[in-house]
């Protein structure tokens, strides 16, 4: 029928311009960054020094400051993220408590990140500074640690609302199964439902720690942005977004730019490796659907 | 007379307000196979998830009355005691898909914590396994996901599940309702060997079923004991108008 190649046309040039989209990105921001890739070449990750003043750009304290935030913001978020989604997925019966817990952890999600760096700011930051005083280091208040929490807060939704739903899509017979065999509530989530769940918990673990990766607002407000290679977990630091959005409107020079644009470009490749990794772990442990 | 090993006692159970059971008085003699009919909705299957307790899972249930265990009142015992002596098997095989042929068999001691030396789990999942006919078609696979096997051979892999944590009681609740014929002629040959060491307590809405296996039957009808008694002479001589009428295909 006609109308309906019409129609299947109108989804092919959708869905191409999408993928051709992420394909012209990755060429531009390729263009954009060859002056610093054929300056400094594979140094570029790998030198911790970054001097715009000297024109010497290596972009190692960024990727540290980057990794080091995200999995300290995956660790200090699991605990609550997996215990929302227990409570709502298992504990709790359907009622009043029940949506208002799942829609305020939805919630988080939708504040805008300003928010969550004006927070850190004025309310984290203090607090931080007191804590470096009571155990007698330098007081800066922010750095990676405070970032880590920002970070971790934000990225709850995340994690708890994607395990909310593979936990409670775990069959109800196989729990049943659990129980009649004399298992107790906390012997079937930990021996039947997180391991029926696993790979969406994962799926959802993975989600946030890109989300934590690229987090840009927030984590510039509160990090600190030192350039310098982070000591300990309290240093002021910068994450590879974070140092792109300092330093973007100063970049006078082209090669501190196309420096610049160099670490947006292993960012973009930075993702894709997760996503690529999180398919590949999800698939391998994913339960065999039943006969 | 053969010893009672189970007493139900003016048993009621159901769901918010509504009860669908009424009232029950049941004796389940020891080494039999007990089969309980009904029409759908009787309240066969809530009736036997309240000897093992799991009725009360559902957080609406409702129930009063007493059920004893040799001669312990089980809403007196833990749940997870009462459970790990009346073990249980579902309409829809339900295999621990997560877990090898060996783990399901021994699940009932892993889910409950306790230690057991590796030639002592061999021995439980061989015994296990031997017992409900599965032994020989998965010994060479033991260590492969059971979700693998086909629906009868599940169905026999959860019975060897309950069999492994040695139970007084198993029961089987419609347990050939999603099986192909041939498949639930095994099963059917497999409780009549099991009452030899076990008492069985069987659902069925199949009547040709509770006569080829079962001992006794009781029938419920609209959540009430309507007859109880020796199969035969319930098949042969209903005293019950309603059993009558059920056994010759008027309602069903």
């Amino acid at each position: 029928m006609k109308s309906d190649s019409i129609f299947k046309a109108m989804l092919y040039t959708g869905g191409v311009i999408v993928a051709l989209l992420v394909v012209f990105s990755f060429i531009s921001l390729f263009r954009a960054s060859w002056l610093s890739i054929r300056q400094f070449g594979l140094k570029f990750i790998l030198s911790p020094v970054w001097n715009p003043v000297s024109e010497k750009f290596g972009a190692l304290p960024f990727i540290t400051g980057t990794l080091a935030t995200s999995i300290l913001a995956l660790f200090i978020s699991l605990p609550f993220s997996i215990s929302i989604a227990l409570l709502v997925g298992v504990y709790l019966p359907d009622g009043f408590l029940k949506n208002s817990l799942s829609y305020a952890t939805d919630l988080l999600a939708g504040i805008p990140s300003i928010i969550y760096g004006f927070w850190g700011l004025f309310s984290l930051v203090p607090l931080m500074r007191k804590m470096e005083i009571k155990i007698g280091i330098l007081p800066y208040g922010v750095g990676i640690l405070t970032a880590s929490i920002v970070l971790a807060i934000m990225i709850i939704p995340y994690t708890s609302s994607i395990s909310r739903e593979v936990i409670s899509m775990v069959p109800e017979d196989i729990k049943e199964a659990g129980f009649a065999l004399g298992a107790t509530t906390r012997e079937v989530i930990f021996k039947i439902i997180l391991p029926y769940a696993r790979s969406g918990i994962f799926a959802g673990i993975l989600l946030a720690f890109g989300r934590a990766f690229g987090e840009t607002m927030a984590v510039t407000m509160v990090i600190g942005n030192s350039n310098f290679m982070p000591k300990n977990i309290f240093s002021p630091a910068n994450t590879m977004a974070s140092v792109i959005a300092n330093e973007f409107t100063e970049a006078t020079k082209d090669i501190h730019l196309s420096s610049l644009i160099q670490i947006g470009l292993w960012l973009f490749i930075f993702t894709f490796l997760i996503n690529l990794l999180g398919n590949i772990v999800v698939n391998k442990f994913r339960v065999e659907s039943r006969k | 007379m053969e010893n009672k090993i189970l007493k139900i006692e003016k048993f009621s159970a159901g769901y918010g307000n509504n009860y669908v059971l009424k009232g029950i008085n049941l004796e389940i003699p020891e080494k039999k196979v007990t089969a309980i009919m009904g029409p759908s909705g009787c309240g066969k299957s809530t009736l036997i998830r309240c000897i093992n307790r799991i009725h009360e899972l559902n957080p609406d249930a409702i129930y009063k009355g007493h059920i004893y265990l040799n001669g312990e009142d089980i809403y007196r015992m833990n749940p997870t005691i009462v459970r790990r002596k009346i073990g249980m098997v579902f309409q829809r095989p339900n295999p621990f898909p997560t877990m090898s042929i060996y783990d399901n068999v021994i699940a009932g001691y892993t889910l409950n914590g306790i230690k057991l030396k590796r030639n002592e789990k061999d021995r439980i999942v061989e015994e296990a396994l031997k017992k409900a006919f599965l032994w020989d078609e998965v010994k060479d696979v033991l260590h492969r996901k059971g979700t693998f096997l086909s629906g009868g051979q599940q169905q026999r892999l959860c019975i060897a599940r309950a069999l492994a944590m040695k139970p007084e009681i198993l029961l089987l609740d419609e347990p050939t309702s999603a099986l192909d014929p041939k498949a639930t002629s095994r099963i059917e040959e497999l409780i009549v060997e099991l009452k030899e060491t076990v008492t069985i307590v069987l659902v069925t809405h199949n009547i040709s079923q509770a006569a080829r296996v079962s001992d006794y039957t009781a029938f419920l009808y609209l959540g009430e004991l309507m007859e109880f008694g020796p199969t035969e002479r319930i098949f042969v001589a209903p005293k019950h108008k309603k059993t009558e009428e059920y056994l010759t295909g008027k309602f069903g």
